[in-house]
Parts: C-alpha cells; structure tokens; sequence
C-alpha cells in the first residue's frame, strides 16, 4: 500500500505523518506537493495538521483551492481512504468532504495535550483494530478544534454512524465533545487528535499507531493480499 | 544627495539631531573622523544603530571576553548568528537565546512574537533545522492586571508564532517578582540540528557575487528597534509603539524551509537574517567578516509602502527577511527555489572589494561608509562600577532563620507561590509535541528530545534565579550555571555548552555595571569548572523603568547530550517501593529563598554559598549512576529545598512518599535552598550498585503505593503527613487561579 502526505504551505505535521507511516507501519509512502495535480498511484490520502496558508481567512479556508484538492475529491468519491487530521480535517470541512465546521476553542486558546478518546465506532476502515467503546490516548493541539453542526446534522451523524471518536473528558466545546467523524461512505475521516503523535511509546503513547493499522489491514483484505 | 525633509549634515551635526538617534557627541565626532566629513541623514542612521549597545555590546564586550568560549567540541562560538557544538556522528547541536524585552514590554503579543522569529532565523541562517524552542519569562507579581495582561500575551504571541511555525516549545521558566513590573523579560532559545558539512557563515565574500534579499518586503515597522532596545523604558514609550515589529510565522515558516533548502545548493555563499538594525546589520557584518564590501541599490528592495527613503529601508526591522550572497551567474537558480515556495528573491546588489557599504536610491549614492566602521570599530566602554550599599549591608546580615509554626501549612503556600507552581496553564499553549521526538515534555528539569535515526537525545533548560543574583551577583552566577548543568545532568545528559541572556538595568550607573561585572565574573568561573562553554548569546541592558531596574537576571540556556535513550531518567517516581535519597546536605541557606519571599514579603541576606568543585563530583557521580541504569528517577533541589522538592516527585504519579529526615533542624531540613542537592530514587535490585557510584547519597525512605506525603522528623515527630492530591491540586490550579 502507498500513502500519499499532501504538503500546502504552512503543513507543520507532514513529517510526523511521513515518518509515522514510513518508520511504524511500514509501508511506502510520498509527499505531495498542493500544486501537484495527480494522486495516480496513491493507495491512501493523508492531510497533516499545521497552519496551511498561516491559517489566515479562516483555518482550511484557502488549502481547500490548492490545485491537488480537485484529486483528493475524486480520490474520495472513488473511495480511497482519506484521512485529514487537525488542519486536515479543517481542509476536509472546507472542501465540503465532511459536514459541520470548527469554531476556536471554548477557552480561546490553544490547547497541547495527551487526550482521552473514546472509539465510538469501530466498525470503519480506520478504526477495525480497535474495541468498540475503547478508551485511547492521544494527544491534541490546536486552537480551533471546537466541532459545530446543525441539529438535522448531527441527527443524521449520529444515525449513521458518523461519529468514529469522541473526547472522553469535554477538550474544546465540540458539539457531543465530537473529536473525529466520517463521510457516510466511510472512506474519509476527519479528527482533530493527532494519531500520528501516538505512535511510539517512547513519546508518550502508541495508541495511535492502530488507527494506520487499519487502514493497512483493510487494505490488505480488500485487494486480497496474503503475505 | 539630500532628500527634502530629512536634515543637512549641517543640521544634524548643529541641532545635534544624532544624539536622538543614540548617538554620544563624542561617538558623533568620531563618525565624522571615520568619514572625514559629515555624515548625512542615512548615514548617520546607519552608525547609530550599529554602534548601539544592541548591536555593538560596546557597554558590555569587555565583561563578555571573559567566557570561557573553546572547547574540543565547539565548532563555533560567538559571532555568528548561533553557536554549534559537535555531538558525534558528523552532527551537531546549533542553539541562541536572545531578548526581546522592551517590545514586549509595549506590544507583549508581538514583542513576543517577533522574538522567537528572530531566534529561529538565527539558527537556520546556520544552516540548521530548528527543533526546539524554549523561552524564559519575567514578570511583575501577578496582583494587577497591566501585569495579567503580560503575561497572557506574552505567553499567547510565543505560542502564536512557536505553533504556527511548527516547531514545539518544550520548556521554559517563568518567574515573578515585583521588581519586573514595569519591564517584563521575555527570552527566546532555540536548538537546531545541524550536519556538519551543512555549516554556514554569514559571509559576503566574492567580487562580483550576487546579494539577494529574500523573505517579507519591507516596511516602516521597526524603525530604530535596536536603539530602542538601548534605553530605559519610561511612560513616554507607549509612543515607540511603531518601533515593534510585526510577525508573520507563516512567511517564516516558507523562508526556513527554503533556506533549508538553498543551503543544500553549492551556489550560496554566505546567508544571514535581517534581525536587529535589519539591512544594516546583515549587510555590513558579512561583508566586514569576509573583508569584502557591498553595494546595494535600494531601488530594487521590495517595499511595503509608498515613498519610503533609504534611512527607512536601512534601520527597518520588518520581520521575516535573510540576506543571501549567491555566486554571480547562479542568481537564476536561487530565483527559482525560493519561487517554489511562493516568495519572490530579488537580487540588490553586488559584493565589492572596497570594504565600502555604498548604497545607491533613485541612481545616486547616499551612502558611502566602511563596513569595518560600522561592524567592527564601535567603541568600547568600561564604565565605572560601584558596589552599591545594600550588598554589603546584605553581606553583614545575620543568617536568615525563619520561624514556620505550621511545617504542612507552608508547604501548601510554597508550591502555591506562582515561582514554584505548575506552569501547565502556561505549556498547555504551546505545541510541545510537533516533529514528534519530544520524549520528555515541559514541566521536568529540562525537555529531552531524542534525535531520530539515532540512540541519542538532547537535553534542555532555561535557568536562573534572580533573586540571588540580586544579593550576590558573583555567587547567583555560578548557582545559575550550576543549576541549568543539574537539571540536564537529572535527565541524564551531559551538558554541552551554554548560551546567555544577560539582563540587566542601565549599565551608565555604577551600581548596574557592578552588577554585571561581578556576575560575568561568577557565570565564567563555573562554565570553567562545569566545562560548559558560553557559544553565543545576547545582551540586554537598560532594563528600567522610571528609574528601578530589574534584578539582574542572566538567564543560562544550556544543552546536554543524552548518549542513549535508555538514559532519559524523569522527576516523577517510577514505582512503589523503590528507595529514596538525597545527595547533599541542608545549611543554614534562607537568603533569597522561597520561604523569605513568603515570610518576609522580602528577600536579603547572603545567597546560598556553592563550592563549584562539589558540584562538578557530585554531577559526575550522579549521571554515572544514571547511565549505569541506576536510578529510576531524579530531582534536583531548587526553589522551596526539599520538601517542595519531594511533592514535585509524587505529582502526576499515583505514588506518595515517606521519609524520615536527617537533622535536628526541620525547617532547615524542609526548605532551606542550599544548592547541589538531589533527590534520586532507587530500585531494591540497584541498591548496591547505585551506593558504589554515589557513596554521598544517603537513603531517606520509600516510594509508596499509598498516594500521601509522609515526612517524619529525626526523633520520629510527625512533620507532614497530605494526601498528595491537596498538595497537587494547590500546586496545578495556583496560576489559573490568579489570573481569575
């Protein structure tokens, strides 16, 4: 399997998605520059956190028109994993791949942490070698990571099972302390924790390193590989 | 050539218009003794702020030249943008603390800001990666909310720039003390990694090469920063507002990565950041340290406004720029590199052999002076010292004896004491994590991040205790190197080397320059003794307001080097059961201390004596131990002694502690700061070996699964016994409870 990381200007955690993949999974993986216009070849789609564009406008706001989105789009709609973490998943709200939108966070500031998660739903190619209703630990930093959506919104995510993890402890002001949500295919995931920070037990925590499994195991099984 | 509004030589010299610039007559007069006339507006500019005591340290060089700066593994000491020292297998660590005082003092959120871009631009102008950020912060106490306001921006416009940037801010200090009320400091470090054959110099060497501006245009923010930074901070300084720049960590965030990247090209020669004094300095210092010269033409800088004049465009201190010197022929290639990353390289000049700065605006000179002037021959002072009176009123003092009724009581005040308390409203800002190789995080002695690729890591800290330096700044000196080399030595490395933030009050009164001079006197002797090399740092004097200085504060910035993860020890205890000691023994040293700052309300006395040569034997035998495996987890004894000390262990852990102390005197067992000191834990199993390799340390008691604070006297009294969880949620909530 080859991962595709997609650098915009101003991506800061493209290197700990790289090396998270490379180091700890195990398999290829490229960065992408935004002005590139193929994702050909690209088993899998990672949008690392960080301030594309300084975050100036309004956080995704202006890396949702690089030129590599166009394919990141149709990546999703043919169904290739995409994962956007923290900036990514601000990308992915913009770009309309998910539903809802970030406010800053309830106190106004950023927040560095170790988390506590819970796996509301194991059942996805991005979370099948965890337990359903797990606790993990992983850490998030950001200043907007305060999940909103609409009541008809949110029904339908809840009904569908879009929710995939929630904060155990409230974090930021997230509606239903939400941390991560998929599109109703369930190949694109959006989550404000940093799994790929959660990778080494040196630094704190491992927890995350399951997340890449999966998607590596699904992968595995969907295109028949023994190995 | 005379642009309309500015003055004539004439006038400036007649209405002495220089010495609003900084500049003394007597400094005027040898302006016009180098040029052989008088010097226009623009030059006139340009002398000012290269000879201001920002730029030139001509206040304090002849204090600075008694560092000790060699040693076999520096690569490269004071002079260049950061010092490098060598750790091994073709790398090396690159690090530079610096001020940013006064701007954060008028615009604390982009004071700040800006002051962690200028340090980051410091070390990858060496052509190193940064990896890490750490800063040390002064304030007033925090009772009002001028102070609050700070410090709540300080710390915002640090994170703002540090996160932005990606670049995680692993450690730090913050203290507080009334005497930073007016003039807060906010001291900015940052650590990079550098492979030695990637090593630059900010050089213009050349006849002919290409000297290409990069980075942000520029724009009338800034103005005059450095001189501005060389006076005392007065009411009337809310008007120097535009004096502090802006930042943007985004435009750095594009520069670092393509400067990274046009150091791997063999057609860069020389590289330096725009910092203090801007496309002066830059421009004049490498080509006074290549003995070529440099002719711009201002034409051809990118501006961010209309009209600008060339004075303007040479004393600005806009944010984010380098000076680039690029083999002549390979412009192109330079163009297209940083084209890549969206930022436009234009080339504006020429290196010269003339030794001459000339720079051209709308086709004629207006400028023409020697670079050596202006980066080299600023003059020296050696300004009269005077003890003041209150040292040797401190000197004849009784020892302090405190008088504490209530042993538990105190403990709950001290680590309520916002010094000693949890900084984690502070840390929780900062991305500590990015570029994922934090592996101990803020809030231990020192941050270790190991080095990928490798069995090493780095250690770090920010140091110093001010209030000792206040009562005797020769013994606060050596403490303050000595207890930076602690802290590293507790997370199990070996301190490399040293870089300095020398904050001090006006240097023209002898009080002042006493005070520095004593202290250099102190820092030397014990980076002698310790074999920590000063490689770099920053001075910054003049820190008053309305004529009351701040305690002289040289904050130490110092690096280890861990040889292999598994070294990596923390302050927290590790399990049950384990044994607990303490190296060192407790004296009668109150002065300066906690409890005083508690009690008194006040500090004086003497500052605890150090023996430099016990604390070298002492940091020896204890890394040894902890690279033997030893030890499962270290403190070093600082603000508060020991008691403090012992809570510090349990917190955020599930264990408590219990031990019985040594001596008769159980207030100066519990708190006094005597310096050296560690508490260590041990295993049964490592038991025997550990007593061979610290044969000092004495064991105390035990790690207990039970989470409570047992401390027993000599004779078996009862002196604390709480729950550690009262004691942690004191120490955790005190700052966020203050700033309510």
């Amino acid at each position: 399997m080859k991962f595709a990381v997609i650098v915009f200007p101003g991506s800061n955690c493209d290197l700990d998605m790289y090396h998270a993949v490379k180091d700890e999974l195990g398999t290829e993986v490229e960065y992408v520059w935004h002005h590139d216009t193929s994702l050909e070849g690209y088993d899998g789609i990672l949008l690392p956190g960080g301030f594309s564009y300084g975050d100036y406008l309004r956080t995704g706001a202006i890396a949702r028109f690089s030129p590599i989105m166009d394919e990141v789009i149709k990546a999703a709609k043919e169904g290739k994993p995409v994962l956007g973490v923290c900036n990514g998943f601000q990308i992915l709200l913009e770009a309309g791949l998910l539903p809802g939108a970030m406010r800053r966070n309830q106190n106004l500031k950023f927040i560095c942490r170790p988390v506590e998660l819970i796996v509301e739903n194991n059942n996805t190619l991005f979370t099948n070698g965890y337990e359903q209703k797990e606790e993990i630990t992983i850490p998030v930093a950001h200043g907007e990571g305060n999940y909103y959506c609409d009541d008809e919104t949110l029904e339908k995510l809840k009904k569908n099972n879009q929710i995939v993890f929630s904060y155990k402890d409230e974090v930021n002001g997230s509606v239903l302390d939400i941390a991560g949500i998929m599109n109703e295919q369930g190949n694109v995931l959006g989550m404000m924790p940093h799994p790929e920070r959660a990778v080494d037990s040196l630094l704190g925590s491992d927890d995350g390193l399951r997340l890449f499994k999966s998607i590596l195991s699904h992968w595995r099984e969907r295109n028949a590989i023994t190995s | 050539m005379q642009l309309l509004h500015e003055p004539s030589p004439q006038m400036i010299k007649e209405q002495r218009i220089y010495a609003e610039m900084g500049l003394s007559d007597a400094e005027f007069q040898m302006v016009e003794d180098i040029l052989g006339r008088l010097p226009n507006y623009t030059e006139t500019g340009l002398f000012s702020v290269m000879w201001s005591e920002h730029c030139s340290y001509k206040n304090s060089k002849v204090l600075l030249k008694k560092f000790p700066t060699t040693g076999e593994k520096v690569l490269q000491g004071p002079g260049e943008g950061a010092g490098i020292i060598d750790i091994g297998d073709e790398q090396a660590v690159v690090f530079k603390i610096e001020s940013h005082n006064h701007p954060s003092a008028v615009e604390p959120y982009q004071g700040a800001a800006t002051g962690v871009g200028g340090i980051i631009r410091d070390v990858f102008s060496m052509g190193a990666r940064p990896v890490a950020l750490l800063n040390s912060l002064r304030f007033g106490e925090l009772a009002n909310s001028r102070v609050k306001y700070l410090f709540e921006e300080v710390v915002a416009g640090i994170a703002g720039y540090g996160n932005c940037i990606g670049i995680p801010t692993v450690g730090g200090e913050v203290q507080f003390d009334s005497c930073y009320e007016g003039n807060p400091l906010v001291n900015a470090m940052c650590v990079g990694l550098i492979d030695h054959k990637d090593i630059q110099k900010g050089q213009a060497k050349g006849v002919g090469n290409a000297v290409i501006y990069v980075g942000a245009s520029t724009g009338r923010d800034g103005i005059h920063g450095a001189t501005f930074a060389s006076e005392e901070l007065s009411e009337e300084n809310e008007s120097k507002r535009p004096a502090v720049q802006v930042g943007d960590p985004f435009m750095e965030k594009l520069l670092l990565e393509a400067c990274l990247e046009a150091i791997k090209n063999d057609a860069l020669v020389g590289i330096q950041d725009m910092g203090a004094a801007g496309l002066t300095s830059s421009s004049a210092e490498m080509a006074s340290k290549a003995g070529s010269g440099i002719e711009m033409d201002l034409d051809k800088v990118p501006q961010r406004e209309k009209g600008m004049t060339p004075y303007e465009m040479m004393l600005s201190e806009s944010q984010e720029r380098m000076l680039l010197v690029v083999q002549a022929g390979r412009e192109q290639e330079m163009i297209d590199l940083f084209e890549h990353w969206g930022l436009e390289a234009k080339v504006v000049g020429r290196v010269t052999d003339d030794k001459k700065l000339r720079l051209v605006h709308k086709g004629e000179v207006v400028a023409d002076v020697p670079v050596d002037s202006l980066a080299e021959d600023a003059p020296v002072y050696h300004k009269p010292s005077a003890e003041p009176a209150y040292y040797s009123q401190f000197q004849q003092q009784e020892a302090y004896s405190p008088d504490v009724a209530n042993i538990n009581e105190t403990l709950k005040k001290l680590l309520a004491q916002p010094t000693i308390a949890s900084k984690e409203w502070v840390y929780d800002q900062y991305d500590y994590m990015v570029r994922t190789n934090t592996v101990v995080s803020p809030g231990s002695d020192a941050a270790v991040l190991r080095i990928r690729g490798t069995e090493k890591a780095l250690a770090m800290t920010t140091d110093c205790n001010s209030r000792y330096l206040y009562l005797d700044p020769k013994v606060g000196g050596q403490l303050a190197i000595a207890e930076a080399a602690r802290n590293l030595v507790c997370s199990g490395a070996k301190p490399l080397g040293v870089t300095d933030c020398l904050n001090y009050g006006n240097p023209e009164k002898p009080e002042i320059f006493w005070q520095l001079e004593k202290s250099t006197d102190g820092l030397s002797e014990a980076c002698e003794i310790l074999e920590t090399p000063v490689i770099g740092g920053n001075v910054s004097l003049y820190n008053e307001t309305n004529g009351v200085a701040v305690y002289p504060t040289p904050v130490i910035g110092m690096v280890g080097l861990v040889e292999n993860v598994d070294h990596i020890t923390r302050q927290q205890f590790q399990q049950a059961g384990d044994n607990i000691y303490v190296v060192g023994q407790a004296g009668d040293d109150f002065g300066g201390s906690e409890l005083q700052k508690l009690l008194e309300g006040t500090i004086s006395g003497k500052a605890p004596a150090i023996d430099l040569n016990v604390e070298k034997k002492r940091q020896e035998e204890v890394l040894a131990a902890i690279q033997a495996g030893t030890v499962s987890s270290a403190h070093d004894l600082a603000e508060g002694g020991f008691l403090v000390a012992l809570a510090e262990s349990t917190f955020g852990t599930t264990f408590g502690a219990s031990v019985q102390l040594q001596g008769e005197n159980v207030v100066k067992e519990c708190f006094a700061e005597s310096p050296s000191r560690y508490i260590l834990t041990v295993s049964q199993e490592q038991k025997e070996q550990f007593e061979k390799l610290v044969p000092e340390a004495i064991c105390i008691g035990k790690v207990t699964e039970e989470s409570t604070i047992d401390v027993k006297g000599a004779t078996g009294e009862v002196v604390v016994k709480e729950a550690v969880q009262t004691l942690e949620d004191t120490w955790r909530g005190a700052i966020s409870c203050l700033l309510k």
